[in-house]
């Protein structure tokens, strides 16, 4: 093989205790598109904030035509040669087309002027070899996504871009425009710019990539020829390791249906889902990021509208985008971002504890600083919470012990329905076992519990049931007994439909 | 890091303990040196002029906890002012009535500003600076240049009347009553707990059930009914309704609720630090009068104190903000695919 346009050389990046690449080995050549695959948290932003400059690596060297590259910043990549495409484009909406191809560098006449005609002329140009019709002079605003994208792939070429990185910049494009944009990727390709190839969607890796390489936990695992692969043998790789025993889950007879979900469609983001949880039951809501889990949790619970469809708990059914009455219904949920959406930072762990139930303390409408103390004392001893004083900021404490906080408040409310979104993301190992026992003993005691999760050992380890979500619709429900890695990411890459 | 913060958060704790302090040392010292401080007819004064500036300050503080604004408040005040004297002028005669008419009006103004601010998703900084020169435009438009001036004695001697056996003014009383109805709601409720949530952060807050717009728009409302009650007190007590009545006061209010320890950002301060805040200006004001000192002069010393005063605590926020802020961008441990 001839030398590579870009080599990655065990390469590490670390956050803090969280190693997020490990020791990665990546050779991108000439007139190659090169696929990268991994499940969600494989590592494979971080590689591309890497390449984009956006980090610098720990350790590991990166070669770009054979010279040693550390970029110091995206400017410094771009400048370099490397162009990443995201999947959704930042553009300056009240620009135009042409201005926005050419900022920062336009070209200029007499007295530093900008050459506004040579500028359109030279956009027209880069669209004519792109084989796309885009006006120059109209604003980028109200671009669909799909001619943002034509539009940074126009700035990439006017930059003589020797290396294109495309992060899943299909998610959000139709088929139409999935063809138009491989169209003008594969004539970049012919003609000597080497393609880094991000997707979740196994068909259109194997539709436009020659060689094909997997990721899993941060660390590289193969390259190979796509004709040498197929879809199975990539998903089998792609979550190839075992389910350890940090998930002790219980068995609890189900009992009545506490929570339906019925036909549940909000346009753009999930469409007729419909799904029970009955008490005593844990179900998962798998998928990979952006298919829709984390909106249909929150249209559940009232934080979003949704177009149509209903939420009954205990067969109550619940006014939509009321949250205080799914609150009194008995449904709870801890959300995502545990800083933005769990926890008021700046405020007590006291007060955190309190504020969703903050009415059922009071006495003749009033709050008693006693009453208070003694309902957060006594949900932080539960849960374990470590805190110097219930008084301190939540701010002060560790992440673990603000995702305790935050169950703790959740649970406090006493809950019919508990609704976890990503229960254990960036807690330590120790605090991970304590959650999902938690969780497990929440279940035999008649809570019915819906935990979306994207790491799939603790969907396996946990859930009665699994659901999973593909681009916004259901695609399978897979009862514990049939559940395994394989039969999961396979729906979620929506691959075959698991009954 | 807890350890580093505890003092400095135990200092902005006490605050208002720091500003009532503060009185007690200006009147104090101003008894001692100025004379005609240590007069009942001068604390009969300030309270007179600090009256309408509580009023204010009490539904101000709530809203600027949670991290929004009214700047329209003078302007609510003075075209009160303005539609009273109309309304007088046109022959409604019944003070209650008269009174409750200007209290709704008061309402709808702030309801104005709040459906502005809740329902379009507006900056209330914005909105308020639209219907500070709003309102005000229209008071002129009621009144123009003209005055009323002609109540009936007993209503303009009643609203300054003192407490029977002092010389302290019986209005005062009712402001103590709404005090504490503002310190209870805020202080020992969940009203008052969403209110300082929403503040730091209207979205974990809305997660957690509050409401937090239509929280807001209340806030708007009692705001502006009671920049209404300010007004229909200031046309008795000057026994004049006039379109410029008050204008300017808005400053005073949010100079005393920063003053007072609560966060332009919202999310931290006290009731009990805004009320010594207008004591302390209005004291100090009227001493520095007394003493003779120029009005330019007494401008100055107000606006350097407010200056010193608004920048101590918040410097200390600021400095704490800092700090957390170095921490949470601290790389953060959850990289995503």
């Amino acid at each position: 093989m001839p030398t590579p346009v870009l080599a990655l050389e065990g390469v590490s990046k670390s956050f803090g205790a969280v190693a997020a690449l490990r020791d990665v080995h990546l050779e991108l050549h000439a007139h190659e598109a090169h696929g990268l695959v991994g499940e969600n948290g494989a590592g494979k932003s971080t590689l591309v904030k890497i390449l984009a400059g956006v980090h610098a690596p720990d350790t590991g060297t990166i070669t770009l035509d054979g010279r040693p590259l550390r970029p110091a910043g995206p400017a410094d990549a771009r400048a370099a040669g490397i162009a990443v495409i995201y999947q959704e484009p930042t553009l300056f909406p009240d620009l135009s087309v042409s201005e926005n191809i050419f900022m920062g560098r336009q070209p200029l006449r007499s007295l530093r002027r900008i050459d506004t005609a040579l500028m359109r002329a030279r956009a027209a140009e880069l669209f004519d070899r792109l084989g796309v019709r885009l006006d120059p002079d109209r604003p980028a605003r109200g671009l669909s996504i799909a001619d943002q994208q034509l539009v940074e792939i126009a700035k990439a070429i006017s930059l003589d871009a020797r290396v294109l990185v495309m992060d899943e910049p299909t998610a959000a494009l139709s088929g139409v425009e999935v063809e138009r944009l491989f169209a003008v990727t594969r004539s970049l390709r012919d003609a000597g710019t080497a393609v880094l190839f991000i997707s979740h969607r196994f068909d259109e890796v194997f539709a436009l990539c020659q060689r094909i390489t997997v990721m899993r936990d941060g660390r590289w695992v193969s390259t190979d020829p796509a004709s040498a692969l197929g879809v199975d043998e990539v998903v089998r790789r792609m979550v190839g390791r075992e389910v350890s025993a940090m998930y002790p889950r219980q068995d609890s007879a189900a009992g009545a249906p506490r929570l339906q979900v019925r036909g549940l469609t909000r346009r753009g983001a999930f469409a007729d889902v419909g799904f029970t949880v009955h008490a005593g039951e844990i179900v998962a809501l798998a998928g990979l990021v952006g298919a829709g889990r984390s909106e249909v949790s929150r249209a559940i619970f009232g934080v979003d509208r949704y177009d149509s469809g209903e939420v009954l708990v205990d067969g109550v059914r619940l006014p939509p985008g009321d949250i205080a009455a799914a609150i009194r219904a008995g449904l709870a949920l801890v959300p995502e971002d545990r800083r933005q959406q769990g926890l008021v930072m700046e405020l007590s762990v006291e007060r955190n504890t309190n504020l969703p139930r903050r009415w059922r303390l009071t006495r003749g409408g009033l709050l008693f600083g006693g009453a208070e103390r003694r309902a957060a004392v006594g949900w932080a001893q539960r849960l374990q919470v470590k805190a110097g004083r219930l008084t301190d900021p939540v701010s002060t404490l560790s992440g673990g012990n603000q995702q305790k906080v935050v169950l703790a408040k959740w649970l406090a409310t006493e809950p019919k329905v508990l609704i976890v979104d990503e229960p254990t993301r960036g807690i330590d190992v120790g605090t991970k076992a304590e959650v999902h026992r938690l969780l497990s003993e929440l279940a035999a005691d008649g809570v019915a519990v819906l935990m979306v999760s994207s790491e799939l050992p603790e969907v396996l380890g946990m859930a009665d049931r699994v659901l999973v979500m593909h681009e916004g619709r259901l695609t399978a429900d897979i009862p514990r007994a049939r559940a395994d890695q394989e039969t999961v990411m396979r729906a979620a890459t929506g691959q075959a439909a698991a009954a | 890091m807890a350890e580093r913060i505890a003092p400095v958060r135990r200092v902005l704790g006490s605050w208002d303990v720091i500003v009532l302090l503060a009185v007690v040392a200006v009147a104090t010292v101003g008894a001692f040196t100025i004379e005609g401080v240590a007069s009942p007819r001068f604390w009969r004064f300030v309270a007179l002029e600090a009256l309408p500036i509580a009023l204010i300050a009490l539904p101000m503080t709530l809203v600027v906890i949670t991290g929004e604004i009214d700047l329209s408040v003078a302007s609510v005040l003075g075209l009160t002012c303005t539609v009273m004297g109309q309304l007088w002028v046109s022959g409604v005669t019944s003070l209650p009535l008269l009174i409750a008419l200007c209290l709704l009006l008061g309402a709808v103004l702030g309801a104005v500003n709040g459906l502005f601010v809740t329902g379009f998703g507006l900056p209330s900084l914005a909105v308020t600076i639209g219907t500070l020169a709003l309102y005000r435009g229209l008071a002129y438009v009621v009144l123009g240049d003209r005055a009323v001036a002609n109540y009936p004695r007993e209503w303009t001697s009643s609203a300054i009347a003192p407490i029977p056996g002092t010389t302290i003014p019986w209005m005062i009383l009712v402001l103590a009553a709404l005090a504490v109805v503002f310190a209870v709601v805020l202080h020992a409720t969940p009203v008052g707990r969403a209110l300082y949530a929403m503040g730091n952060n209207a979205e974990a807050a809305r997660f957690a059930g509050v409401n937090v717009r239509l929280t807001k728009f209340w806030l708007f409302v009692a705001t502006g009914t009671m920049s209404a009650l300010a007004g229909v007190f200031w046309t008795l007590r000057f026994a004049s309704a006039r379109a410029d009545n008050g204008s300017g006061l808005e400053l005073a209010v949010v100079a005393a609720v920063l003053l007072g320890g609560v966060s332009i950002f919202g999310g931290r301060g006290a009731l009990l630090g805004v009320l010594a805040a207008v004591a302390l200006l209005g004291v100090l004001r009227n001493a520095l009068q007394l003493a003779y000192v120029p009005a330019n002069t007494l401008t100055v010393i107000t606006g350097a104190l407010l200056i010193a005063s608004v920048v101590g605590p918040n410097v200390a926020g600021m400095l704490r903000e800092r700090l957390r802020r170095r921490r949470s961008t601290a790389p953060t441990a959850t990289p995503t695919t």
